[in-house]
């Protein structure tokens, strides 16, 4: 008996060995991918035009002031010493002060990521829930209008400059039809009414059960989100379109249409169970992309998110304020890769 | 006529003469199959309007693009002289427009010249040498395509500075990535085949073996991805130019234009609308050809 336990947790540790070692792989390259994402923000900040120094203690400064910041910032020192402490900040979330107001920059990150997050969460559940049926439907009624629809919204997707889109939403359904919020937030009437917790106003309202600014905040996010949706729609119904395709040509499909099986158990049942991790991953990397697209759709709309933060702080040549927001992002987009590769090892048993 | 016939037939033949014939042959088949997509063509005629127009802007344009006159701002679509009104500064909005399709093709020329180059310059030494130095190359390879593109080119002209040239440079440095991958999978392939170990056994050096025999068969693969990536490089540079560090004033660049309309966007529409619409066309031209261009190369990939 306990042999037979023995060999059997013996058989789940085998089965359990590739994938933990896979997941080991990919942790590790990971790692090497973030120190190089590092290094090339060290070294962009290193080649840029602007010197460190002036911009702290400004044109006047006298030499022996110039000389005692150049010190505190560690520019004596060789450049792979620099690299280390830069590390070293960066890994304890110091990513220098602000030239612009000097505060942490990491302060101003941690109080605008949350209107990016918001943003880009709302758009990927717009896209997820129109884009998964679309892309369903365009496979399964292949060459139908309906198809020809999804195609064409998807092409016009990949074709349609974002910012620009942005813009005639605005000039539309704000300017012209006055259906939704401008640019901003919050109108001024509702703006610090709500107690900031998680920093996402939808929810912060919605817990403090204030619903007149709940109404407001959406009306304000709901055009983003849409344009953000919209391009995310575009690329997941194309993905579900073709992961669908190649299930219902599989022989199983035939097998359990000829068992008499209804054509709804057929695609819901069986082949969308069989897309569901290739689709989960896709889902994560659109994500990704919306984080980062968000930068020129924050512009538009003046969302005070990271991308108008690392843009922002770009025209003012505040270096340690974009190379923060661009290490967060890339991050951010770092482990969402690494998330949906994880997923994919983990569940889909065609990848062992 | 019969002139043309023979030249038809000579194309179309099973047994061609000469390696060149063959070549010819097959590239005539190829546009063929390509003439047959009406939404391929139709991207075609596009971009070929495109270069003409680019070509010939002195000769198109109504007005001087960079001659203001304040007497005349903002006058809408279809006003006398001006079928696309003018901007903030009097300028003709058409006469931008033909301009500013120079910087366009600039740009998306510049952008797919060096980006597929060292992506294949990358990819084939990778794949060619193998050992340490694919393990090198391959890995900065993932550390750039794992970063966020957009960001990236961000941080790259915040470096940089602010111009075309520089918006060319960063666009190209955050686009080579994939060509090297793809670059690399194919000379795997390629360099395990006969032809390959017989070119070495006569003494080819391993810098002959890769430009003259393993690039000519990475090309074709490497224009159907950088046809695709067109559209992704012309709404990249004018999302840079947008941002205000691609092309400077009063350079007709249609993000740029775009960026100034924007302002007084709600009272005067037209002056962002039509620079959209310029690069939507182009884009939208690039994305049909491109997908008409991967069913003639790839038939596989195109009929999902």
């Amino acid at each position: 008996m306990a042999l037979s336990e023995n060999t059997r947790e013996r058989r789940v540790r085998a089965s359990l060995a590739p994938w933990l070692k896979g997941v080991l792989v990919a942790l590790g390259s990971v790692s090497i991918t973030m120190l190089g994402l590092l290094l090339i923000t060290f070294i962009i900040g290193r080649v840029m035009p602007i010197d460190p120094v002036l911009a702290i203690v400004g044109e006047r400064a006298s030499q022996t002031t110039y000389d005692a910041v150049y010190e505190q910032l560690g520019l004596d020192k060789p450049l792979l010493v620099q690299f280390l402490y830069y590390l070293w900040d960066v890994l304890h979330g110091d990513f220098g002060m602000s030239l612009l107001n000097a505060r942490p920059v990491s302060e101003d990150i941690k109080r605008v990521f949350p209107a990016t997050l918001e943003l880009a969460t709302l758009g990927t559940l717009i896209g997820v829930l129109l884009g998964v049926p679309l892309g369903v439907i365009a496979a399964v009624r292949r060459g139908s209008w309906i198809d020809q629809i999804a195609r064409v919204v998807a092409l016009v997707g990949y074709s349609m400059p974002i910012f620009w889109l942005g813009l005639m939403g605005l000039l539309i359904f704000y300017g012209v039809l006055g259906w939704v919020g401008g640019p901003g937030r919050l109108d001024i009437f509702y703006q610090d009414i709500v107690p900031t917790r998680t920093g996402m106003i939808l929810i912060d309202s919605a817990i403090a059960g204030e619903w007149g600014v709940f109404r407001n905040a959406f009306s304000h996010i709901i055009l983003p989100a849409t344009l953000l949706g919209y391009y995310s729609l575009a690329y997941i119904s194309r993905m579900t379109r073709s992961f669908m395709l190649e299930q219902m040509s599989a022989e199983y499909i035939t097998t359990a249409r000829v068992k008499g099986m209804s054509e709804r158990q057929v695609i819901w049942g069986h082949a969308f169970r069989n897309i569901r991790v290739q689709l989960i991953t896709v889902i994560a990397l659109s994500y990704a992309n919306l984080l980062e697209g968000s930068v020129l759709t924050e512009i538009i709309f003046s969302w005070p998110g990271i991308g108008s933060y690392i843009t922002t702080a770009l025209l003012s040549a505040d270096m340690n304020a974009v190379l923060g927001g661009t290490v967060v992002v890339g991050l951010i987009f770092i482990c969402l890769n690494l998330f949906s590769d994880l997923l994919y090892r983990v569940f889909d048993p065609r990848s062992k | 006529m019969s002139e043309t016939l023979t030249l038809r037939q000579w194309l179309l033949t099973d047994e061609p003469t000469s390696r060149r014939h063959a070549r010819l042959a097959s590239l005539y088949k190829g546009w063929l199959t390509l003439r047959g997509n009406t939404m391929a063509m139709f991207g075609l005629g596009i971009l070929v309007a495109l270069v003409l127009m680019a070509l010939f802007a002195p000769f198109l344009a109504p007005h001087d693009p960079y001659v203001q006159n304040l007497g005349n701002r903002l006058q809408p679509l279809g006003s006398p002289g001006h079928p696309f009104g003018t901007d903030s500064l009097g300028r003709d909005i058409l006469s931008r427009l033909i301009y500013g399709s120079r910087i366009t093709l600039y740009i998306v020329t510049l952008v797919a010249l060096i980006a597929p180059l060292a992506g294949l310059l990358v990819g084939t030494v990778a794949g060619y040498v193998g050992g340490w130095v694919d393990v090198v190359l391959m890995r900065i390879t993932d550390i750039f395509l794992a970063f966020p593109r957009l960001v990236l080119a961000l941080a790259f002209v915040a470096a940089l500075g602010a111009g075309i040239e520089n918006a060319v440079l960063a666009i190209s440095l955050t686009a080579w990535p994939p060509y090297a991958r793809m670059a690399r999978a194919e000379t795997l392939t390629i360099r395990a085949s006969d032809y390959i170990s017989a070119v070495r056994l006569q003494g080819a050096s391993p810098v002959r073996i890769i430009t003259r025999h393993i690039w000519p068969l990475c090309i074709s693969s490497l224009i159907v991805r950088v046809t695709l990536d067109m559209a992704g490089i012309i709404l990249a540079a004018a999302g840079l130019g947008f941002l205000g560090l691609g092309a400077q004033p009063p350079s007709p660049e249609w993000g740029a234009m775009i960026s100034e309309g924007r302002r007084f966007i709600l009272d005067y529409w037209w002056v962002a609308t039509m620079p959209g619409l310029a690069i939507f066309t182009v884009s939208l031209a690039f994305n049909l050809l491109g997908d008409g261009l991967r069913d003639v190369l790839d038939p596989k990939e195109g009929s999902q």
